[in-house]
């Protein structure tokens, strides 16, 4: 495997450094960022190639930071690009998809494109203890990923998350310590842990590695549309970081060849309870001001000081692309929708991206004629809170079929619980 | 009794190693303002035309001085502040 990886770069300054797991620039504290040959890339990558690799996330290695081959999540991505009749009926659109990575393997959320790339990169490095800051599903996949690669991990999440998310971690063996704060102050934490003990935090020393891995949505959809763009995207937000890796991921195929042309308007979802992204677009902000106590059920997107709120909004203006927010209700009711449309059951913040694209497109930012790709991030079963007092408890009858009829024709109320 | 700045391990390169700066000031300013007499090079990383640089959060006691009076919080003897890089999370 050869490694078109020149070192990392500060996004602010410039300044260059090495392969190293750091994330933060020495000189202004800017974000570092991963600098590829990509003239080198170009020579070596052609559609015809591609077509002949496995489908999963690793097809496009020479974009994604390993020195060489994956150690860690080899099997990772892949996911459907499924055409959503149903649902774009219902919202009023002619063409729509849903990128689904609520499906993605092994632990059901787009995080672990992002874990197979850190912790890969963390066996490079040598670390033999993991870890992260999360807010549920980024701890089922370092927990799961680690497990398998016999890594130790530390999972730092708020206390209050959802059961399953936090049984969906200790099931590893993983070492969870829910701490009594916001995100924020748990990220906080986690950084201060990383840099005492000198252990791999996928998120905070590994995190310009890690990042990377969210390209390989963008690398999918324009494979998967046939080396193409759709003209709309709706990512949801959290820490800002996937909305920007989607459009980069479009960016780099263009200039290593595989695309003719990368443009595609970027919109970005919030929940209203956590809405610091959205809101910079609405009122024309160049940054974003935090949100001390998030409150919303979408609690995967509750980062209430996005790490890249700054270059989420710049790349959602720069495509002319929109952001929205949506309340706890909506978020509920798009769940349903999702589900009962396309069979889809995705977790909140596939809710509240489904109940964004539907408000963009009832304001008229997504025209009716034009091209949608929904990103589906995460999984149903993980929040089930959520929806569980929207729905009918099922009926409970005697094993006949007479109850069934007198149940079917709706005569005896007491045939339903 | 003193103010106690901590300092993140890659920036220590410019506090001669030192993982905390004891300093004093009535104010976060105040106290960063000293820290630069000791270490003037850690401080003009924090700072940029007297503001604190985009992707650097400064801690009082564990609270984001953003949610308090931000570079006028009131600091006294004992405080512990930390310089934290923003770019982490997500």
């Amino acid at each position: 495997m050869t490694d078109f990886v020149r070192g990392l770069k500060c996004r602010l300054c410039g300044k260059t450094y090495g392969k190293e797991p750091l994330n933060f620039c020495t000189e202004d504290f800017g974000p570092l960022e991963v600098d590829y040959d990509y003239d080198g890339i170009k020579e070596v990558l052609s559609r015809d190639k591609l077509a002949l690799r496995l489908n999963n996330m690793w097809r496009f290695h020479e974009l994604l930071p390993l020195d060489g081959e994956p150690t860690v999540g080899a099997q990772v991505g892949g996911t459907p690009l499924m055409r959503a009749d149903r649902l774009a009926e219902t919202l009023g659109v002619d063409r729509l998809w849903l990128k689904n990575d609520a499906v993605n393997f092994p632990t059901l959320s787009f995080k672990d494109r992002v874990v197979a790339v850190a912790l890969s990169k963390a066996r490079e490095f040598g670390f033999k203890t993991v870890g992260c800051a999360s807010t549920g599903n980024l701890a089922n996949s370092v927990a799961a990923n680690a497990a398998a690669a016999g890594l130790e991990s530390y999972i730092f999440i708020p206390s209050d998350l959802e059961k399953s998310k936090v049984l969906g971690t200790s099931i590893y063996g993983a070492k969870v310590v829910g701490v009594s704060g916001t995100y924020d102050e748990v990220n906080r934490l986690c950084t201060q842990v990383a840099f005492k003990y000198g252990w791999g935090f996928v998120n905070i020393n590994l995190r310009p590695f890690y990042a990377e891995g969210s390209k390989t949505v963008g690398f999918e959809i324009a494979e998967q549309l046939g080396w193409r763009t759709p003209q709309h995207v709706v990512v949801p937000m959290a820490g800002g970081s996937l909305i920007g890796k989607v459009q980069k991921g479009f960016q780099e195929l263009a200039r290593v060849g595989l695309l003719d042309n990368p443009a595609c308007k970027i919109h970005g979802a919030q929940p209203a309870g956590c809405n610091p992204i959205s809101s910079a677009v609405k009122n024309g902000a160049d940054t974003h001001r935090p949100i001390r106590k998030p409150d919303t059920i979408a609690k995967s997107l509750a980062i209430g000081d996005p790490a890249d709120g700054y270059f989420a909004i710049k790349v959602i203006r720069g495509s002319g692309g929109w952001a929205e927010d949506v309340t706890d209700a909506e978020i509920a009711e798009a769940m349903l929708l999702l589900a009962r449309t396309e069979g889809v059951f995705a977790e909140t913040a596939g809710g509240v991206t489904v109940a964004v694209a539907r408000k963009l497109i009832e304001q008229g930012r997504i025209p009716r004629d034009e091209e949608v790709v929904l990103c589906i991030t995460g999984n149903g079963l993980k929040t089930q809170d959520a929806v569980t007092g929207c729905l009918e408890e099922p009926a409970v009858i005697k094993p006949s079929l007479a109850a069934f009829e007198a149940l079917r024709e709706g005569t005896r109320e007491t045939a339903m619980v | 009794m003193a103010i106690r700045i901590h300092i993140p391990t890659p920036m220590r390169q410019h506090t001669d190693g030192k993982a905390v700066v004891e300093v004093t000031g009535i104010t976060i300013k105040a106290a960063l303002d000293d820290l630069g007499r000791k270490f003037p090079a850690v401080v003009q990383r924090i700072f940029e035309n007297g503001q604190v640089r985009r992707f650097v959060n400064v801690y009082l006691n564990d609270e984001d001085v953003r949610y308090l009076d931000n570079l006028q919080t009131a600091v006294k003897d004992g405080d512990e502040v930390s310089i934290i890089p923003a770019v982490a999370g997500g």
